[in-house]
């Protein structure tokens, strides 16, 4: 493909090669449960990214199809033997495919509203599938929860789940990636600045943000099938979690919403703070406040996110160093 | 029938309640278009105060109303005056609404520090005592919530009508370049008013401790529901988020009655959806454009 730089595939590969090789260097158990957490989060604010970071649309439900996803794979288990070992992950595409159909149409009804309505009425979802999850009983067990059949990995237990959410990990890369060059990606980023000059220019703007949605969708419920498995039970306080959603929109934003490796960094630094965090501080509730402090400083300090204020930084300094008349070339929009 | 009065007697009671703390977050997203997500943590801080009020100093809660309503107006000045006046960037909006958000875990945090995951609820005497009016039961302490409420709602109308200040802050909300223009001081409209709205959560919050049990994360079930009101009302309409909390509060009471108490609070997001199928811009509001 044309688009496809040396650079470009020397980076992805790189990065990727050294996190399929982390697991096997590093055996420590506790080690590679955070490497897990980290990669599930990665995933998340990638996928976050993909549909809210290109289309401008804040959703705040995305959390409530992870969960689907987790007892999708949970009631899969009850009711089909769909063996055990590995085998469970290869069910994991049809998951995410089924989930991410199944939120088309409501995201259709969703997307009637704009900006901070869009905002409210996601959130609002998060909470619907919430009580759904506590209320059909018959189902998902309520408040008692779905458990999943123990696996038996020999040895080095947290490992295959560290490979299957970094396959995950790279599939919502590779959507991102190629998102983001295509002639889709122009229409989100167009309706990202104006959404009715490129309805205006002839763009199928619904179309456009439910194709985007139901990507997005699809990965968040393939990321919380694996989770589901990983953690044996699932509970709807903790399947459907107000903090992931908050945590994966806060690591879009660290890194840089709208970019392709922003959310992905933002992970990287947060995740591993926040396990430790919850660790140390899980039973007392200074872990929430811990939260809601690094969340206020990134927000106030670094709101256009890590990536974007390095490549400002980087472009600046180029821009010095060819010796042109010192005219800004962006304007400067962190807040002081 | 007898059953669905009385629903609908009780709906209209906490309909009241909901109504003060929804029509706060409203008028403050009317004024400086920030959704207010730490509302429902206020509510349950003020909860906290009115309670510990209550526990320690014998302080009636309808009285303390008076303590609690000061601190959390000055609470909410500091919060706009620091967090939300210093997001400047095209973003402000979004930002707002994860940086409240924050604001709320913040508030679960510190108020799980102190006093744990316990439920609480603040027994009056007369908590457990109810009228009879033409064979129908009406609590008294929903009698005097809804009558505080009502009180305050009144109050906060003909600030808003009759004031000066009112004046200023309705210009805000229409067209705030012009009333910039027109010499309102917008920085000090912005913080008075997110101060007004966040006290309009503390006015109901002292009242709530009397009403439910609460702990520190009850402020989830509280925010979607007053997110919902204020949606379905049309964001930055304080007169349709009273009428949308009225109507909730009914359709809330009936369906527990008919349905199963289990599925009441579901009916807000029912009546949601329906309503964004209808009319997306909800009761009285205006059609939003893109960010």
């Amino acid at each position: 493909m044309r688009w496809i730089t040396p650079g470009g595939l020397l980076r992805g590969g790189g990065v990727f090669g050294l996190l399929a090789a982390f697991p096997f260097v590093e055996r420590t158990d506790w080690i590679v449960n955070i490497g897990v957490f980290t990669l599930m989060y990665a995933g998340l604010a990638t996928a976050w990214n993909l549909f809210s970071g290109y289309t401008g649309y804040i959703s705040l439900g995305q959390a409530a199809f992870f969960g689907i996803g987790a007892y999708a794979t949970g009631i899969t288990f009850e009711h089909i033997s769909i063996g055990s070992g590995y085998r469970p992950f290869y069910a994991l595409p049809l998951i995410g495919l089924a989930v991410g159909l199944v939120s088309v149409p409501v995201a259709w009804v969703a997307l009637r509203t704009r900006a901070m309505t869009f905002a409210i009425v996601t959130l609002m979802l998060l909470f619907i599938v919430q009580q759904l999850a506590f209320n059909l009983r018959s189902i998902t067990h309520g408040s008692q929860g779905v458990a999943v059949p123990q696996p038996t990995f020999a040895s080095n237990f947290d490992r295959p789940y560290y490979l299957a959410m970094l396959s995950v990990l790279a599939l919502a890369m590779l959507i991102c990636w190629y998102v983001r060059r295509s002639k889709l990606g122009l229409m989100l980023l167009g309706i990202r600045d104006d959404e009715e000059k490129a309805r205006g220019l002839g763009v199928r703007v619904t179309g456009a943000k439910l194709i985007a949605w139901a990507l997005s969708v699809g990965l968040t419920a393939m990321i919380g099938g694996i989770w589901g498995y990983y953690l044996f039970s699932i509970y709807p306080e903790s399947a459907v979690d107000p903090l992931v959603m908050i945590g994966a929109v806060l690591m879009a934003f660290l890194g840089g919403k709208g970019t392709l490796w922003g959310p992905m960094i933002g992970a990287f630094v947060l995740v591993p703070a926040q396990q430790w965090a919850l660790t140390s501080y899980g039973a007392t509730r200074l872990y929430l406040i811990a939260y809601a402090g690094v969340f206020v400083l990134v927000l106030l300090l670094l709101p256009r996110g890590i990536v974007p204020s390095l490549a400002d930084l980087v472009s600046r300094r180029r821009f010095r160093a060819t010796d042109r008349p010192d005219v800004r070339p962006t304007v400067e929009r962190v807040a002081s | 029938m007898h059953l669905v009065v009385q629903a609908c007697i009780l709906g209209v009671l906490t309909g009241g309640v909901y109504a003060l703390m929804a029509s706060g977050l409203t008028l403050v997203f009317g004024v400086m278009r920030v959704i207010n997500v730490a509302q429902g943590a206020l509510v349950i801080l003020s909860a906290y105060l009115s309670w510990a009020l209550f526990t320690h100093f014998q302080v009636d809660p309808f009285l303390s109303v008076l303590i609690v309503a000061p601190l959390i107006f000055a609470l909410g000045v500091g919060v706009q005056l620091v967090f939300i006046r210093s997001l400047r960037s095209e973003q402000a909006e979004e930002l707002s609404l994860l940086i409240t958000w924050a604001l709320a875990l913040g508030i679960e945090g510190v108020l799980g520090a102190v006093y744990e995951t316990t439920y609480r609820a603040t027994n009056t005497s007369y908590a457990n005592s109810a009228w009879t009016i033409f064979g129908y039961q009406v609590s008294v302490v929903r009698a005097y919530a809804f009558g505080l409420c009502v009180a305050v709602l009144v109050l906060l109308y003909l600030l808003l009508a009759r004031t000066r200040f009112g004046r200023s802050v309705r210009a805000t909300v229409q067209n705030p370049s012009s009333a910039l223009l027109l010499g309102v001081n917008a920085d000090r409209v912005r913080a008075l008013a997110f101060g007004i709205g966040v006290s309009t959560a503390a006015a109901a919050g002292a009242v709530y401790g009397v009403l439910y049990p609460f702990n520190p994360g009850s402020h989830y079930d509280l925010i979607s529901r007053l997110l919902s009101i204020v949606v379905l009302g049309g964001l930055g309409s304080v007169a349709g988020a009273v009428a949308a909390a009225l109507m909730m509060g009914v359709v809330e009471a009936v369906v527990a009655v008919e349905i199963s108490p289990v599925w009441s609070s579901f009916s807000y997001f029912v009546v949601l959806v329906a309503i964004l199928l209808l009319r997306p811009q909800g009761f009285f509001g205006a059609r939003e454009r893109t960010l």
